[in-house]
């Protein structure tokens, strides 16, 4: 088998069994983007420095001495995560040139464990927009059809780990921005509880929304990410002390009488045919796993895309506002200090962020503050206390993680609203801060990958990773892979 | 005439409005007072907050707003700002947050401050103040609230005239301030003054700010307006904010030459509260003039929401009810310990107390030493004050310890010293850093023999027999001569004694 067949799992077990360098491993996965990554632009930077790491790593591991538990294992990382002295674009025009000197607590983690950051994924414009499009770095090409967009906006992440351009990936989820791109493209993809991954170092789209996570092959390699990335960080004031159960001794726990929720009013007029059969299918394989189905209600999430489309932009724009021209970022000059405002932040972000910061700064004020953010929060509350009364009956909330499979690039160009109802599904779990995981659940008709999503209790990532891996013990769509030049060899 | 008085957004000059006198308008007052607390860090991050170091070598990701940083609450400035509460009689609040206030300026990285809105740390509460002009009089100022924010960086701007680059520099970005805000209570602009003075003795006794103004670490805004009475009616001039007044002087004084415009204003055009918006002045040291800076209030729309990065705050009782036993006794407290137990006039124990707690401390130590609270009040106010004014020092750097200076007083009052030689003794014991013994040897000071004495009365009065004359015609304060030169002669003799002596024998 190559490397690009293994699990990430496996290749850590290969490199500390010695039957496997980390410089082969990086140098294998740097020729394969080299090879392939014109096609699909899944990476905006390569690192530079990733095979001296591979080699400090196996000089390391020839002298016995102790190597952290991901040691030589290459990785992804979102563009909007901040690694020191690596640019750091956040697919903005606006941080073209920056490049942080710091760490995000997740970087500083995983390079802890010894992985090897291989490079930065391409993404919408500060995670803004569900398909990539919005990257000032060109848009990244879905690996199963390089004609539609790989989702977004860790478009880039998920993409690349489609095409094993690199073993696992980081993204980051606001409103289904890990999980939307994982559906599109195949893999498995964990938005975690709001607080379980530090947010420190991810350039902010919209705080109380914005989460990190692993972006994989399978739900065990998610597991063994968050082993690493989660947990509490003092310099994330709404980083959580509760602790995730560990999500990889229970793996292999059957799922014997788990109770999964399906709510039956999200199967409704928008969702695709296909999609509506591939759910129902991978709903029978839970239940022949031992799960007991059970119908459950979400009265409010009609209204969710609304308030997410509220207090998204609303945290937007004010997040937004330091990229001004003063410091870091890009300036265009001007005759005084606010036509240099007003050249640089024209210039400097793309159509999408204007049109998201024009909305929050409209929506916070004031006179219309009560209208649209305050009934936005309640609204809000109302959907957590939905999700609180339904997860006193089941375990886990099953449904579609998109109404459709992959659309093409291009398609909703001239309709944000379509794109944005596209995240009907999702956009809840950023809401209520609770953990949701996609799982590939098989293809449409022509050969378009189509998710499910698993959402649970706070801080039971464990039971969602669990389910999944059960789900993919006895599949095989996560071992799937693109009938396309980069197709894995096995 | 109607005509005008229609199409005219103000009025003319109405002989009704020239026969007010500015005496009878009410000034009315509200200040907003930043304080800089205390803090080893900043606010959000665990930059230095030590003044006058290189420009922006106290930064880090977090006060300079690079993408991705996130903020973090130093416990120490909810501490003081829940001791500063406490302090002014302010309601606590058990639950606080934090909301960004959206603007855009250089000197602000993030584009936003981090402030309170609607839930402040600090409730409503009020603050005694006596004003100067009428002593024993108490008035108090109700406090409306005090929230915590960040304070912003510094922009240097090109005054060269040669259009050079603005400069900035953000170590001052992300400094714990306190921003305390009054009712509109003060009435004059002594009460204003009279209110800061206070506020600062407070805020420097139980050790939450330093206050040093010359560093900006407390700034004050005033609103000022009139209200005029008309007829059998009042109106109220349009409200003014003077901002950033950095000076006790320039709040009193602008204060002043704001409520003499209002005035003035008004009696031209007659324009009320009604009909004009909140203006935004400043005050200029130089023409000692406030000058317009914005017109509109209604221009800035902060856009306040709450801030997602940080979770609310809870404050319990106990942590309220701690900070509560730790505080020390206030000013106010202090005046009236002095007044009561050591029995000083209100005007001597509010000198004392006014120096801060280091004098009143050494006060409390000396006048228990020497059991009399009078002579020890004299010796230090006067004394004690002026050589710390001249030598530029604080009463922690004084050369002489409550005890020694408590041994002098005792020489004094046993009579051993006279006021004068005491004085004498004290300087050299001040200059020396030396006990009261080794100053009266190193002075020669030595105890008159009584014969030496009467001999020295004798010679006085053979040889000024025209004063004698007069101290026996009446003239009593003629004496004070005859002393005068004996202490010429002998610098030892004793006042007291001579004129007990020389009255005796003058008489006889």
């Amino acid at each position: 088998m190559t490397l690009s067949a293994l699990n990430a799992d496996v290749i850590v077990d290969q490199l500390n069994a010695g039957e496997l360098k980390a410089t082969d491993c990086v140098q294998y996965f740097l020729d394969r983007i080299q090879t392939h990554d014109a096609e699909i632009n899944a990476f905006v930077s390569i690192s530079q420095t990733a095979l001296e790491q591979a080699e400090a790593i196996d000089q390391r591991r020839k002298a016995g001495q102790t190597v952290g538990c991901l040691a030589g294992l290459p990785i992804a990382i979102k563009d909007g995560i901040c690694v020191s002295g690596q640019p750091t674009t956040a697919g903005s025009k606006m941080l073209e040139k920056f490049t942080p000197p710091y760490d995000a607590t997740i970087v500083e983690r995983l390079k802890s464990a010894d992985a090897i950051i291989i490079g930065k994924t391409n993404m919408d414009e500060f995670a803004m927009g569900s398909s990539t499009e919005n990257s000032f770095f060109g848009p990244t090409h879905n690996p199963w059809a390089t004609d539609r967009v790989p989702g977004g906006s860790s478009g880039g992440s998920a993409a690349c780990v489609a095409s094993r351009l690199a073993p696992v990936a980081i993204g980051s989820d606001t409103g289904g921005s890990i999980r939307q791109p994982a559906s599109f493209c195949g893999i498995t993809g964990l938005k975690p509880t709001y607080g379980s991954v530090s947010r420190y170092g991810l350039i902010a789209f919209a705080s109380s929304l914005d989460q990190i996570g692993p972006m994989t092959r399978t739900a065990k390699e998610s597991a063994l990410l968050m082993s690493v990335i989660a947990g509490f960080d003092p310099r994330d004031s709404t980083s959580s002390k509760a602790q995730i159960t560990d999500c990889l001794s229970g793996l292999e726990t059957p799922l014997n009488g788990i109770r999964i929720g399906v709510c039956r009013n999200q199967f409704n007029d928008g969702l695709d045919q296909e999609v509506e059969t591939k759910i129902n299918d991978a709903t029978s394989v839970f239940k022949l796993l031992g799960a007991e189905i059970k119908e459950i209600e979400l009265p409010h999430s009609q209204y969710a895309v609304a308030a997410y489309y509220v207090i998204a932009p609303c945290e937007a724009s004010s997040n937004l506002a330091r990229y001004d021209g003063v410091r870091y970022t890009f300036r265009a000059p001007g005759n005084d200090l606010e036509e240099m405002y007003r050249n640089t932040r024209g210039q400097g972000f793309g159509n999408e962020v204007k049109q998201r910061i024009m909305l929050g700064t409209y929506a916070l004020s004031s006179g219309y503050y009560e209208a649209y953010y305050l009934k936005a929060s309640k609204v809000r509350r109302m959907i957590k206390q939905d999700y609180d009364d339904a997860f006193q009956k089941v375990d886990l909330i099953l449904g579609p993680t998109t109404p459709t499979p992959a659309f093409k690039l291009g398609e909703h160009a001239e309709d944000p609203l379509a794109m944005y109802l596209a995240d009907v599904y999702t956009v809840s779990a950023n809401l209520a801060g609770i953990p949701a995981i996609s799982v590939p659940v098989g293809q449409s008709k022509n050969g378009l990958p189509i998710g499910l999503q698993l959402q649970g209790r706070a801080f039971e990532e464990n039971t969602l990773l669990r389910a999944a891996h059960q789900f993919q013990n006895v599949t095989l769509w996560h071992d799937t892979s693109p009938s396309q030049p980069w197709r894995t060899q096995t | 005439m109607e005509d005008s008085d229609l199409t005219s957004s103000s009025n003319p000059p109405s002989n009704d409005r020239l026969a007010v006198q500015f005496n009878d308008a009410e000034i009315i007052i509200g200040l907003e007072v930043h304080v800089q607390l205390d803090t080893i860090s900043k606010l959000f991050c665990g930059c230095s907050t030590q003044f006058g170091e290189a420009a922006n070598s106290q930064t880090c990701v977090v006060c300079t707003g690079m993408p991705g940083a996130l903020p973090v609450i130093n416990q120490r400035a909810l501490e003081l700002s829940i001791r500063t509460g406490i302090a002014l009689n302010c309601s606590i609040a058990r639950s606080t947050k934090w909301d960004r206030k959206n603007y855009f300026y250089p000197d602000l990285p993030k584009g936003y401050q981090i402030s309170q809105f609607d839930q402040p740390i600090c409730g409503p509460g009020h603050l005694d103040i006596e004003v100067p002009e009428t002593p024993g009089k108490l008035r108090q100022i109700r406090i409306e609230r005090a929230h915590l924010e960040e304070d912003a960086g510094k922009s240097i701007h090109d005054e060269s005239s040669l259009g050079q680059d603005s400069k900035i520099d953000l170590n001052r970005t992300g400094t714990p301030l306190l921003e305390i805000v009054t009712q509109p209570d003060i009435r004059t602009a002594a009460e204003a003054k009279a209110f800061l003075s206070e506020l600062k003795l407070i805020l420097n006794y139980i050790d939450v700010s330093d206050c040093n103004m010359q560093q900006g670490n407390l700034r004050c805004d005033a609103n000022v307006n009139l209200h005029i009475p008309l007829g059998d009616h009042q109106i109220a001039t349009p409200i003014v904010e003077i901002k950033n007044l950095n000076s006790f002087r320039s709040v009193e004084r602008s204060i002043t030459y704001e409520a003499q415009r209002q005035f003035e204003a008004w009696q031209e055009h007659g324009l009320t509260i009604t009909d004009a918006p909140k203006q935004t002045r400043g005050w200029n040291d130089h023409a000692q003039a406030t000058t317009l800076q914005r017109e509109k209030e209604d221009s800035a729309d902060y856009r306040y929401f709450p801030d997602p990065d940080l979770i609310a705050v809870t404050i319990k009782e106990s942590q309220i009810k701690q900070i509560q036993k730790q505080l020390v006794q206030l000013p106010t407290e202090l005046r009236k310990t002095l007044v009561e137990q050591y029995k000083l006039n209100p005007e001597d124990a509010a000198a004392i107390v006014s120096q801060g707690r280091g004098v009143v401390d050494y006060f409390s130590e000396v006048a228990d030493g020497c059991q009399d609270s009078r002579i020890a009040n004299n010796w230090i106010g006067q004394e004690v004050l002026r050589q710390l004014k001249e030598s530029n020092q604080t009463i922690q750097q004084y050369p002489l310890s409550p005890k020694q200076f408590t041994e002098l007083l005792n020489l004094v009052i046993d009579g051993t010293l006279d006021q004068t030689r005491g004085k004498e003794v004290l300087n050299e014991m001040v200059e020396h850093s030396i006990s009261a013994q080794q100053a009266i040897e190193q002075l020669g000071i030595k105890p008159v023999d009584k014969n030496e004495l009467v001999s020295l009365c004798e010679k006085l009065i053979d040889e000024n027999q025209e004063v004698v004359e007069q101290i026996r015609a009446g003239n009593g304060k003629a004496i004070g001569m005859l002393i005068g030169k004996a202490r010429k002669i002998n610098p030892n003799a004793n006042p007291g004694a001579i004129k007990a002596l020389l009255s005796k024998m003058i008489s006889q």
